[in-house]
């Protein structure tokens, strides 16, 4: 339970850590406009030069290989719902490390993705 | 003008591929994870015995590549549609994993977990509905 319990977390908030990196990193790198193979490589080439890309790709592999984890003794359907409690890390994480606002409307969303998280995880049997 | 069907034929297309993929890789690696057992953390060579394992899971690898194939269309769908209107799109993976969990597993799904992966279409339906981008650059 406890395993599964760290496994969940590992999930959600590496997970979300790993995608705001990697949102950092791809925001210092800057806007994509130019999508020709070339110019789609030269992007990818800038991104590995910074930093925080790195640190993004290893807490995504590490919120991969928990997955992993937590589907070798639970159901899909309810680990994948579960794991949207994401979009609630995701927009903390948002708030505090990239200065962004959320709506009141996005707000509302993320609730309602946590209210139906409670009922998949209470409709459990 | 130019006609916005053949856009609108390629998008419809891309989010299909997504909202398939994406599930049929997550249901792929509950196979062969449950193919390969349960994880124990506990000692390190048992972790290196079941990783080795893992590696060797035919369904573990569909499902790798399932899931690229999710990633490729959602960053092809991405450079033309807006975030804004793939996100709630893509929302219905949530129903498509209970579906194919139920079909291909043999998992079973309670009324009270469809009613709450319903609430989860809507909520992320919601959350798409907001502006992408809310920081000036």
């Amino acid at each position: 339970m406890v395993g599964a319990l760290v496994l969940f977390l590992l999930i959600v908030l590496a997970g979300t850590a790993g995608e705001l990196c990697v949102s950092r990193a791809m925001k210092s790198v800057g806007e994509v406009n130019d999508f020709r193979p070339g110019a789609v490589a030269g992007v990818i080439f800038r991104a590995m030069r910074v930093g925080w890309m790195w640190a993004g790709i290893l807490l995504m592999t590490l919120a991969f290989f928990s997955l992993l984890g937590v589907l070798s003794f639970e159901n899909v359907s309810f680990v994948v719902p579960v794991s949207a409690l994401s979009y609630l890390a995701g927009a903390a994480g948002g708030v505090i490390f990239l200065g962004e606002h959320v709506s009141l409307q996005r707000w509302i969303g993320i609730l309602l993705v946590v209210v139906g998280v409670a009922l998949v995880i209470l409709g459990k049997r | 003008m130019k006609s916005r069907r053949p856009l609108h034929l390629k998008t419809i297309l891309m989010i299909l591929i997504m909202v398939i993929a994406g599930p049929l890789g997550n249901v792929l690696l509950a196979k062969g994870m449950k193919q390969v057992g349960k994880v124990a953390f506990w000692p390190p060579s048992g972790l290196l015995h079941v990783t080795l394992r893992v590696f060797r899971s035919t369904s573990v690898w569909l499902g790798v590549a399932s899931l690229l194939t999710f990633f490729v269309a959602n960053m092809m769908v991405l450079t033309w549609a807006d975030y804004s209107y793939v996100l709630p799109a893509g929302s219905v993976a949530y129903a498509v994993i209970a579906l194919l969990a139920y079909f291909m597993l043999g998992e079973r799904v309670t009324l009270l977990h469809w009613i709450g992966i319903a609430i989860i279409c809507v909520g992320v339906f919601t959350v798409g509905r907001t502006s992408p981008r809310t920081v000036d650059r």
